[in-house]
């Protein structure tokens, strides 16, 4: 066999020893990756449900009763409960017991009977401003399926909407395909990062440097270990989603493993960067968490990146994170192909040869 | 304490300052870290969406369909793009380039006049696998379509008195007037961002002095677990607490979100958050002895729960019974209710008071597991 090539194996091999050899380090790659599966995809929700809906009736009449009557029979509130005045209205809201109170008015009923119905004040939470206008929208639709004298716009056409995809716009499907590349995340800057953090601290890095293997075996050294655990946790995740939770992979599951590599190896190329600015494993973690907070928060797993102002989404370009999530959601849950995403492989391919290529040249100026 | 005792406590604790002074990457968690990440919260995070790139297929081409065209395009908000196929839209919507499209078939025109309703002629189809945008885009379509056929009704003599109006609702949001989520989910990302400070701080610093040697020497000195627990946390207290000011002011002077209660209400709480983070670093340095394991644990244990199941971007109260029972152990939970109501509502007493109680919890918890963990002989 090709020498170089031995090497390389018994680098990677060591590799591998390291990261998966004993128990403690095997248990916390995979353990985070159990739990993730098993609480986030029931955690995320933006859906709002179990909240107790208190109502300042004045009226008393028979429409009045109607609206609490049906606002009982929804999911997102499971009790009704009826206020005494507006001090009482202050004292729940600001104690968090209501996101939302609904005031009637003293003539609601008499108004509505007329067909010249008044508006229900509506008073919510701003410290929960998201959840209470979702709370809202429910209440709204409640009321507008309560007839009102005859309606006449109902000679057009309605909008019939459609959700394609995910046709109850469940949560937690589209939490799962973005689990797999969180995690993955996660894993392969721990393992370039702070392995040669790792490395440098204890003095092992002088060895493997002063060794024949030139610096693009040591960077294929330390992406192959990244590559292997960030399979092996995609895979649990992938498994989780379609047999525990029922998800269907719409897309070509080998698709999706062939863009883990330019993923992993962007991210690879980021911790090996990280690693040759910081001298100590405390930097490198400083460093990790100052590329991974941002890297997130900015991917499109929280909040659309199409809610970003115009500056931040063009910066995103240079995110692996943003690229990767929106590959695993298309491919998984739209069943998208590889041309979909053109630029967006090409991004990632950009990101790993631009930042190994910087990290490798650190190196070798060191070196000399 | 006896003086030989507080005499050794301020030596360790002089000792650990002197190791932050050398290493200037502490220095940047407490200054540089929060200043970062507050910045791409403030700008980056925001539930409110501002512009939907929507498709249009009219297959109909009558007179009524087109002013529903020209009414999504006249709509501010809408990017509007006419396709000629169904196959065409669908290709864009599978690779995220629209957020929905409406198909308008063809005997729209006519339904419009004659008033019959055999089957649906206008669909709007969304891209469901963003949820929250799926739904946005479902109102913001349904608004348009709204005002399209308040239009065509009075085109036709209706006047706006004539149909019966629906209840409405007249809103008013107490504490957010303008409702925008800048100002609910700031306050909550001070709790994130407070969290992984605490974490950066300590997750290394016990499994450091193991793995180079030092806690042998400590050992050797007669260090007590105490001693050892509280020189490790007030330093990394202190330097917290600097990152909480950072934090705090540039919610409140950069971003702008009032601050309705009081700042010494606001330390109170945040002091009793701080030692329950520091602690549950320190908790994984003890316990695992490895930094690179430690590191690894506190990536996992402090961004991700902080950020899924503390509430905030998510109501607890809409989770399963079992995951709510998982978040309250997560401090980070008790601080996002304590900081948006201290920011937006003010010190109200029992929203405080229980947050307190959870915090102090967390805290003691942590702590008093570091301090069991921490072991004084060697094995």
């Amino acid at each position: 066999m090709n020498p170089t090539l031995v090497r390389l194996l018994s680098l990677i091999k060591k590799e591998l020893q390291v990261v998966i050899g004993d128990t403690q380090s095997l248990r916390l790659l995979i353990a985070p990756v159990i739990l993730q599966l098993l609480l986030f995809p029931f955690a995320a929700t933006l859906e709002v449900k179990n909240n107790t809906i208190y109502v300042l009736d004045r009226d008393g009449g028979p429409v009045a009763t109607e609206v609490i009557e049906r606002l009982s029979h929804t999911p997102a509130f499971d009790q009704v409960r009826r206020l005494r005045g507006e001090a009482d209205a202050r004292r729940v809201i600001d104690r968090q017991d209501a996101l939302v109170v609904l005031q009637i008015g003293p003539h609601f009923s008499e108004r509505a009977l007329a067909g010249q119905p008044e508006p229900i004040q509506a008073i919510l939470d701003g410290r929960r401003s998201n959840s209470g206008q979702i709370a809202l929208s429910y209440v709204q639709s409640i009321l507008a399926g309560i007839p009102v004298g005859d309606a006449l716009d109902a000679s057009l056409p309605p909008l019939v909407v459609r959700h394609w995809y995910n046709p109850n716009l469940d949560y937690y499907r589209f939490i799962l395909p973005s689990l797999v590349a969180l995690i993955a995340t996660f894993s392969a800057l721990i393992v370039t990062a702070m392995s040669v953090a790792r490395e440098r601290e204890q003095g092992t890095l002088d060895q493997l440097l002063v060794s024949p293997l030139t610096p693009w075996m040591l960077f294929v050294g330390k992406a192959t270990p990244a590559l292997i655990v960030a399979m092996i946790q995609a895979t649990i995740i992938l498994v989780g989603s379609v047999f525990f939770y029922g998800v269907e992979f719409r897309g070509n599951v080998l698709s999706l493993y062939l863009c883990i590599v330019p993923y992993v190896l962007a991210l690879a190329g980021i911790g090996l960067f990280i690693s040759t600015v910081c001298s100590t494993q405390q930097q490198a973690f400083l460093g990790v968490f100052l590329f991974v907070m941002p890297g997130i928060l900015l991917s499109g797993f929280v909040t659309p990146v199409d809610n970003m102002p115009e500056i931040l989404q063009t910066l995103t370009w240079a995110n692996p994170i943003r690229h990767f999530v929106a590959i695993a959601k298309g491919i998984y849950l739209k069943g998208a192909l590889l041309r979909d995403f053109r630029d967006n492989l090409i991004a990632l391919g950009c990101i790993a040869v631009v930042t190994a290529s910087i990290s490798l040249a650190l190196f070798q100026r060191r070196l000399s | 304490m006896t003086p030989r005792a507080l005499f050794r406590l301020a030596a360790l604790i002089k000792k650990e300052l002197l190791q932050i002074l050398r290493d200037p990457s502490t220095l940047l968690i407490s200054f540089l870290f929060p200043g970062v990440l507050m910045v791409v919260f403030g700008f980056g995070i925001s539930l409110d969406s501002t512009a939907v790139r929507l498709g249009i297929f009219d297959r109909d081409g009558t007179p009524p369909a087109r002013r529903l065209v020209q009414t999504y395009q006249h709509t501010p908000g809408f990017h509007v793009v006419e396709a000629t196929s169904v196959a065409e839209l669908s290709d864009q919507l599978r690779a995220g380039k629209i957020q929905g499209f409406v198909v308008i078939d063809v005997g729209f025109g006519k339904q419009v006049v004659t008033g019959s309703r055999t089957r649906p002629m206008v669909q709007l189809i969304t891209d469901g696998a963003e949820p929250n945008g799926a739904n946005f885009v479902a109102a913001f379509a349904q608004g348009a379509f709204a005002v399209w056929s308040q239009q065509e009704l009075s085109a036709r003599g209706y006047g706006p008195k004539s149909p019966a109006k629906a209840f409405g609702l007249e809103t008013r949001a107490w504490f957010n007037p303008s409702t925008q989520s800048r100002n609910s989910l700031l306050p909550g990302s001070v709790t994130i961002i407070m969290t992984v400070v605490g974490a950066l701080l300590t997750a290394l610093v016990v499994a450091r002095e193991w793995e180079r040697g030092t806690m042998e020497a400590l050992l050797a000195a007669g260090v007590s677990r105490f001693e050892l627990v509280v020189s490790k946390l007030i330093p990394y207290f202190l330097l917290g607490q600097l990152a909480f000011t950072i934090c705090v002011l540039m919610t409140h002077l950069l971003f702008e979100v009032p601050l309705r209660g009081s700042v010494g209400m606001l330390y109170f709480v945040g002091a009793a958050f701080l030692a329950s983070a520091l602690g549950m670093g320190l908790l994984l340095s003890t316990a695992l002895k490895n930094q690179y394991n430690a590191a690894q644990a506190a990536l996992n244990v402090a961004f991700l729960p902080a950020l899924m199941l503390s509430g905030f971007v998510f109501e607890i109260r809409s989770m399963p019974l079992p995951i709510q029972i998982v978040s309250a152990i997560i401090p980070a939970r008790y601080f996002v209710t304590a900081m948006q109501t201290v920011f937006q509502a003010g010190d109200v007493g029992s929203v405080i008071t229980r947050s307190l109680f959870g915090l102090t919890l967390a805290a003691v918890g942590f702590l008093g597991l570091t301090f069991v963990n921490t072991r004084r002989r060697l094995e």
